[in-house]
């Protein structure tokens, strides 16, 4: 009798399983707009100019080891990283009051601060902090704070269905709602699934019921640049709040902005009151790691240090992201443009309102069971379409098929 | 006063910053305590700061030339420079890493013939590391493990095994193994020991090198204790981080996992690629479970990866491609093993030199464990003050244990410790 003869069989997780499903599809117009990577206008992959180069450098670099990092990471990279998100200029920098711990991707970065907030935050060991995440959000969000030990994961109203935009009453109500010392996990920039971000002043009102009511903010910066094309509109959430005096985390992820998803390039960012109280952080934060990983890897850090850290390269990488960027946006665009040649039903602003690498699209289960069956067009059960997944090739295709799904699926 | 007031106030009721002028406020984080500097990386640290030319690093378990620097395997170079021609993408890796990579890495350890691998009854999936692996196999083993919530180490044992089950959610206790009477291995304690734990709990074995002692069962005594650990029906988790490095052979350094398997028993075991492809920054590991059959195999291999997507969703690709090339590419593979060869050759060597130096500078005393030790650490038998000595006084740097890394130790300096050892033992 085997001791894990009771072992169920877990699902899958969605987004890879439409990939799969996708792979195994021979319709000669497939189109996948699931995951969420990058992809040129020729449906590939892009590995960023700006990272060959400096993976060249690296190879070339005989000075190079591959000793281990120290269990924060490589600090070269921290704070540059750091940098990146609050601004060269962030008093919060130069008050030293900021640090980094190098993650494996966005969701290390995730996992780490919330193990620490589970140990650390609101007492000592409280799991029953409230987490409150917002409907719908990131879907690994409940498990990465369910695994690091809280029992009370909530969502906040966030997408509101019939207008295709922020529900920003229901948000406002829930931060005032929430009980006091609440954590809340915030999209920087480009929510996850729904593409739709508050406006400035949203985020002001935002900020003035967290303030007030003493809730923990814990941003999740995965697509900086990517957003916009700029880096610093895409940072202002989070530079906003640090000038209101916020003591707070920023989860940042490197694997979209910089093409390297599969290097597992992270920084949870801590910004705390004064330098001794960031310290003792850190200190705890060494902890979590040694159980976990013990040091980060050291290849995506390095890439991503030395183009952070050099003008040039920097300027390059900048080049980089607003080329994605801007195809981005251009089929946001187009997609738009031909919904409303087409005359499918409903209104189509909601395509180019939203901002990043996803679209709520707003079809509904059936529709995206017609797309993925009968058009072999895969997209999320939600309704969510990567954008990048469009290119001046298939756009007409799934303009079509969505116009089919609209007009023929209730 | 209005001020006091308000500071007690505000104090009392651990204020959010209202802005940034007012700097009355109390932070989130004044109940953080400071942690603990790390033990083991801790000496590091401290090595750092010293200014005496002579002073040794024998703390961390980092392999270092003759030249006392970090050695890039020719290899790794090798392998590095097929990759780069590829051109490969960066996608993102399944959540149970790159297929190739968990393939070979099975292979290695259990042998290409297995029965284990053609029934197809194991599940491996690439972690970040040893410590990785041993975490998610800790957590697995919390979720999913029915018997009891206790962990059975060596004593001693690896200082981050503790930690790492204890965050996990398990329970640590602890079989004799080290006799400091004798500097080997306590057989009649382990055997004593192992017979009165209770049922289906876990035992984990480091399958060679083990660290910190050195000191490894003989053949004779693994089966022994093979037979034993079947009767109380425990659950075996191997720890295997060194193998190759230890013997300089990869075959007899999993003489001990491989034969376990062929008596039956399901193991679970935790490899790293960091010493013994020199990939330490890069994260190289793997996490097995022997199962009963495929069926069971894809169950477990689905909630393992339920388990890794909320910590880091997916692994690194760097190193594990680098693993793959060369146990894929026939000539880097026996280049690796040369070079695996190599050093472990070097540290065999170095410890024949210590003992050597230490009879010319006088010792009386036994130092045979120190050639009859394996792997990369010895256990000195040095005591506390001793190596508070050793260190404050030679600037030789090593854990308290008394524990040294072999690798540490070159030509240049192997006289230079053989004194100060002496100096503070006799």
């Amino acid at each position: 009798m085997s001791i894990f003869s009771d072992v169920p069989q877990a699902p899958p997780v969605a987004v890879f399983k439409l990939t799969a499903d996708f792979r195994e599809d021979s319709h000669p117009q497939k189109v996948n707009l699931g995951v969420g990577a990058y992809r040129t206008d020729d449906s590939q992959p892009w590995v960023l100019p700006v990272v060959k180069k400096v993976e060249r450098l690296i190879v070339e670099d005989d000075s190079l080891n591959h000793e281990y990092l120290p269990i924060l990471g490589l600090p070269e990279f921290r704070s540059a990283s750091s940098k990146v998100a609050l601004g060269d200029d962030s008093p919060a920098i130069k008050e030293n009051r900021v640090g980094g711990v190098q993650a494996l991707g966005g969701t290390g970065a995730l996992r780490i601060g919330a193990e620490f907030l589970r140990r650390w935050y609101n007492g000592t060991n409280n799991t029953a902090t409230p987490v409150y995440v917002s409907a719908p959000t990131w879907e690994n969000h409940n498990a990465v704070f369910a695994d690091a030990g809280f029992k009370d994961i909530r969502p906040y109203h966030y997408w509101d269905a019939a207008k295709r935009g922020l529900d920003l009453a229901g948000l406002l109500d829930d931060l005032e709602k929430a009980p006091e010392h609440s954590i809340f996990v915030l999209h920087a920039c480009a929510h996850n699934p729904t593409g739709t971000d508050p406006t400035q002043e949203e985020w002001k009102k935002i900020a003035e019921i967290m303030k007030r009511r003493k809730l923990f903010v814990f941003f999740d910066s995965a697509y900086q640049g990517f957003a916009s094309g700029s880096l610093e509109k895409d940072a202002w959430a989070i530079r906003f709040f640090v000038s209101e005096g916020f003591e707070l985390f920023v989860a940042q992820s490197f694997s979209k902005n910089f093409g390297l998803y599969n290097e597992r390039v992270g920084n949870l960012t801590v910004v705390a009151q004064d330098n001794e109280n960031l310290t003792r952080i850190l200190s705890q934060m060494e902890k979590i790691v040694r159980t976990t990983w013990s040091n980060p890897p050291s290849q995506g850090a390095r890439i991503v240090s030395k183009t952070l850290n050099c003008p040039e390269l920097f300027a390059e990488w900048k080049g980089n992201v607003k080329t994605m960027a801007d195809r981005v946006l251009l089929m946001r665009d187009q997609l738009k443009s031909k919904l409303q040649a087409l005359g499918t039903p409903g209104t189509w602003d909601h395509i180019t309102q939203q901002i990043g690498m996803f679209s709520f699209t707003g079809l509904n289960p059936k529709q995206v069971e017609y797309m993925i069956k009968e058009k072999h067009v895969y997209l999320m059960a939600s309704g969510r379409i990567n954008m990048c997944g469009l290119t001046t090739k298939n756009i007409d295709y799934v303009a079509q098929s969505i116009h089919e799904a609209v007009t023929k699926v209730q | 006063s209005f001020l006091s007031t308000l500071t007690q106030t505000m104090k009392g009721s651990h204020p959010h910053h209202y802005s940034p002028a007012l700097f009355l406020y109390s932070s989130w984080w004044g109940g953080v305590q400071m942690g603990p500097p790390d033990p083991i990386l801790g000496v590091t640290e401290a090595f750092k700061r010293d200014t005496n030319p002579k002073k040794m690093n024998l703390g961390v378990g980092a392999y270092r030339d003759d030249q006392g620097k970090p050695f890039v395997l020719s290899c790794v170079r090798k392998a590095e420079a097929l990759i780069a021609a590829k051109q490969l993408d960066k996608e993102y890796l399944p959540i149970g890493g790159l297929g190739e990579f968990t393939k070979a890495c099975a292979q290695l350890a259990l042998g290409a013939d297995n029965e284990v691998l053609k029934s197809g009854r194991s599940i491996t999936v690439q972690t970040i590391s040893g410590t990785g692996s041993l975490r998610i196999g800790a957590n697995f083993l919390s979720r999913f493990h029915g018997g009891p919530r206790d962990v059975y180490l060596p004593k001693p044992s690896w200082g981050n095994h503790t930690p790492i089950f204890r965050d996990a959610g398990m329970q640590l206790k602890a079989y004799r193994y080290y006799d400091p009477s004798t500097c080997g291995f306590d057989f009649k304690g382990a055997l004593d020991d192992i017979s009165k734990i209770p049922e289906q709990s876990v035992i984990l074995l480091h399958a060679c090198a083990h660290n910190p002692t050195g000191v490894d069962p003989k053949p004779e005594q693994w089966k022994e204790i093979a037979d034993l650990v079947k009767k109380r029906n425990l659950l075996v988790f191997f720890d295997m981080a060194y193998q190759g490095f230890a013997s300089g052979d990869i075959d007899r350094d999993a003489w001990s996992v491989r034969y376990f398997i062929e008596q039956g028993h399901n193991i679970v075991l935790s490899q790293s690629f960091a010493k013994n492809m020199g990939l330490y920054g890069e994260r190289v590991g793997g996490f097995t479970v022997v199962c009963n059959d495929a069926d069971e195999a894809k169950r477990v291999e689905s909630q393992l990866k339920i388990l890794i997507r909320p910590i880091y969703s997916n692994p690194p690709m760097n190193g594990a491609r680098i693993a793959t090339t060369i146990l894929n590419t026939p000539d880097l593979r026996s280049l690796w093993l040369e070079e695996v060869h190599g050093m472990a050759n070097r540290i065999i060597k170095m410890r024949e030199q210590l003992v050597a130096g230490l009879k010319k500078e006088g010792s009386t005393h036994n130092w045979q464990h120190v050639i009859d030790q394996i792997g990369m650490f010895c256990f000195t038998g040095l005591k506390p003050e001793q190596v508070e000595r050793l260190t404050k006084e030679f600037s030789v740097y090593m854990t308290k244990d008394g524990r040294i890394s072999m690798a540490g130790v070159s030509s240049g300096n192997v006289g230079y410790l053989a004194h100060g050892i002496h100096a503070v033992t006799k």
